[in-house]
């Protein structure tokens, strides 16, 4: 019995892997009923695993059954993979025990589509039902939105879930079209925009009559696969912009492609995934969702590519060299936020410190700035007088002369002549 | 001149009043341990007195918010000597100027409390998310745990409110103390037991299932990790290996 379990997990866990999303966060559900679980604002990262991606829920399909047949996907109709499918209980059991020894923040169910839709997402609804209703569980629940469930399943499970999602997949539909004949983004766009509206209307109600309940607390959040077709970095943030924005997204999650078949459309097995391109297209969702920049700034016609030496942020202060330098102690938060080597945490501590007098370069360094980063784009109060005003590629010469990327193992640096 | 006190809070927050009431200028303040005798500089004992801390904590609770009132316990609670006479100047500096003054991250003293706090937080953050539970035979959940700063006190209510339908007890190998989740309150306990056995709970001692769930969650481990991203100087960026020991998947 237990040894069939173990397996079934094994199985069954490899194949939600592939799901990035494994955020805790924005759900504020109480601990009322002295039951088990309390929801923590800002989520826990439980473990990392050995990849260095966090673990916070416990990420299980319930089946990896699937009727679909999508070139990307290890859990595809057509790839002969063991299959195995979880029961109500053991998902229930598996939770709870979990959760009382702190190994997890809360449980994120997915499944593969066994018969159709609504018989998928009606069993996914069983198990979170259990799991609030007869278990007294307030711990954090994330589940998968089936595309073509019908709208009263859905209803009813944002009233248990903490964050429902819903899987772009291919960055455009034409890309989505090649690999999976069988879906398109429409099927994505309708659940996606009525939970949306489910959420905002519930908000309404609330405002008016308190004992309506909540509704999908933590938001929605999608994913989109990286490098499996040949869309450009402005495809990708386009998109994600696009969907931040129509769908007020939590996240938006880009997961590089791990070569799974030998499908000829696709990267062949045993290349690396595209890890580097990743970390990139994370720093530009960062930079448009804290740092107040549009993605027309980051990515445009001329530059359809995220740098891959230098980050986003520095890419774009060297193209844009006529905003700076910029001084620390007149220049607002907004601009600050802008500079190279300056975070969020460090700006605001500029503003509220520099009330108290002009800051000075050891203040500045102490406040934890990049400051051999943002000494090229800002002056303070004793920055050195400087004769000569350098070039893009010149500052961005000295940047990468005293930093080494974590991705490449031989350092690269071109000397320069001027 | 030299000011030595007990080493508690209340020992610090008297420091404070003394401080204010001789005004000695710069003194650098000392647990008893701590002090060694200097042949040209004084030194004052301060004695702890309750109702001269109360008045200092209060008189402090009413010039900064509850966030930076917090900081300054976290500071405390670090238990780096250095940053104790960190925080009676930090205190004195507060109550010297206006209000609004802890905002000043240009000067040193808020910058450490600040920076000091931030490391406190995070180990408390970090005990949260690598407490793990083992059941035992008699039905309480059971974790030890020997952390960097003296957290425990800031991880109170959030077990409370998060393992509210079970018996829990955490225990601090490191300070000889713990808490205990009696289903209605929590109360800090102290266990005359041997400490090898606190560390690892003996196989007789535990539950039957604990086992079980120990090794699912093991496996559980494994599977997801994907194998072709290992990165393994993220890993332990985010689960430094001096944790390793509490983690039940790195057994």
């Amino acid at each position: 019995m237990s040894e069939r379990l173990i397996e079934k997990l094994n199985i069954l866990a490899d194949a939600a892997k592939y799901d990035v999303s494994c955020s805790s966060s924005g759900s504020d559900r109480k601990n009322t009923n002295k039951g088990l679980g309390n929801g923590h604002h800002s989520g826990i990262c439980h473990t990392y695993t050995e990849d260095g991606r966090c673990v916070s829920l416990l990420k299980i399909l319930l089946t990896n059954h699937c009727i679909f047949d999508c070139a990307y996907c290890v859990s595809r109709r057509s790839n002969d993979i063991e299959r195995a499918a979880f029961t109500v209980d053991e998902v229930v059991e598996l939770t709870m025990n979990f959760y009382r020894r702190n190994y997890i923040e809360g449980l994120f169910l997915s499944s593969g589509i066994f018969k159709n839709a609504d018989f998928t997402m009606e069993r996914l609804l069983r198990v979170v039902k259990k799991l609030r209703l007869e278990e007294n569980y307030n711990g954090y629940i994330h589940l998968k939105t089936i595309p073509g469930a019908s709208d009263e399943l859905i209803t009813e499970a944002g009233l248990y879930a903490d964050r429902m999602s819903i899987n772009l997949e291919m960055p455009t539909e034409t890309g989505l079209k090649l690999l999976a004949p069988e879906k398109s983004h429409d099927d994505v766009v309708k659940p996606l925009g009525f939970v949306k509206n489910q959420i905002i209307q519930f908000k309404e109600e609330k405002k008016l009559i308190k004992s309506v309940p909540k509704f999908v607390p933590a938001g929605q959040s999608t994913q989109m696969v990286i490098g499996a077709t040949p869309e450009t970095d402005k495809d990708i943030m386009y998109t994600a912009a696009k969907f931040y924005k129509n769908f007020s997204l939590k996240r938006v999650y880009y997961s590089g492609y791990i070569p799974i078949s030998n499908d000829s459309r696709m990267p062949v097995l045993g290349t690396q995934p595209p890890l580097l391109r990743e970390n990139r297209l994370y720093q530009t969702d960062w930079l448009m969702r804290f740092y107040g920049f549009d993605v027309r700034e980051l990515l445009n016609e001329e530059n359809p590519h995220l740098d891959t030496d230098i980050d986003p942020k520095l890419s774009w202060a060297l193209r844009n060299l006529h905003h700076f330098p910029i001084d620390i102690n007149t220049a607002d938060y907004q601009m600050i936020l802008r500079v190279p080597g300056i975070g969020v945490g460090s700006a605001q501590k500029i503003v509220q410190a520099r009330k108290f007098g002009k800051l000075y370069i050891h203040q500045l360094k102490k406040i934890g700035i990049a400051y051999n980063r943002a000494k090229h784009f800002i002056t303070c109060a004793d920055s050195p007088f400087q004769l000569k005003d350098f070039q893009g590629h010149q500052i961005k010469g000295f940047i990468l002369a005293e930093s080494q990327s974590k991705y490449l193992k031989t350092a690269n640096n071109q000397m320069l002549l001027f | 001149m030299i000011y030595t006190y007990d080493g508690s809070l209340e020992g610090l927050l008297t420091a404070v009043f003394e401080w204010f009431e001789r005004k000695p200028g710069a003194i650098s303040l000392v647990t008893e341990e701590r002090y060694q005798p200097d042949a040209f500089t004084s030194c004052f004992e301060v004695l702890t007195n309750r109702s001269k801390a109360d008045r200092v904590w209060k008189g402090l609770a009413s010039r900064l918010d509850r966030d930076w009132m917090r900081k300054a316990y976290c500071t405390f609670l670090s238990e780096i000597p250095e940053m104790q006479q960190e925080l009676f100047l930090f205190i004195c500096y507060v109550f010297q100027h206006q209000a609004g003054a802890e905002k000043n991250y240009g000067n040193t003293h808020v910058l450490n409390i600040a920076q000091t706090a931030r490391k406190v937080e995070r180990e408390k953050h970090r005990m949260e998310a690598f407490i793990r539970f083992q059941q035992t035979a008699d039905g309480i959940f059971y974790c030890g745990i020997d952390p960097d700063f003296n957290v425990i006190p800031l991880i109170v209510n959030h077990f409370k409110n998060r393992y509210a339908d079970q018996q829990w007890v955490i225990y601090d190998l490191k300070r000889h103390y713990g808490i205990f989740y009696d289903l209605h309150t929590v109360e800090e306990i102290e266990m005359n037991v041997d400490l090898q056995q606190l560390k690892h709970a003996k196989q007789t001692l535990l539950d039957q299932k604990e086992q079980l769930y120990a090794d699912l969650w093991k496996n559980y481990f494994k599977s997801t990790n994907i194998v072709a991203r290992k990165n393994t100087k993220l890993h332990t960026q985010h689960v430094p290996k001096r944790y390793w020991k509490y983690l039940t998947e790195k057994l």
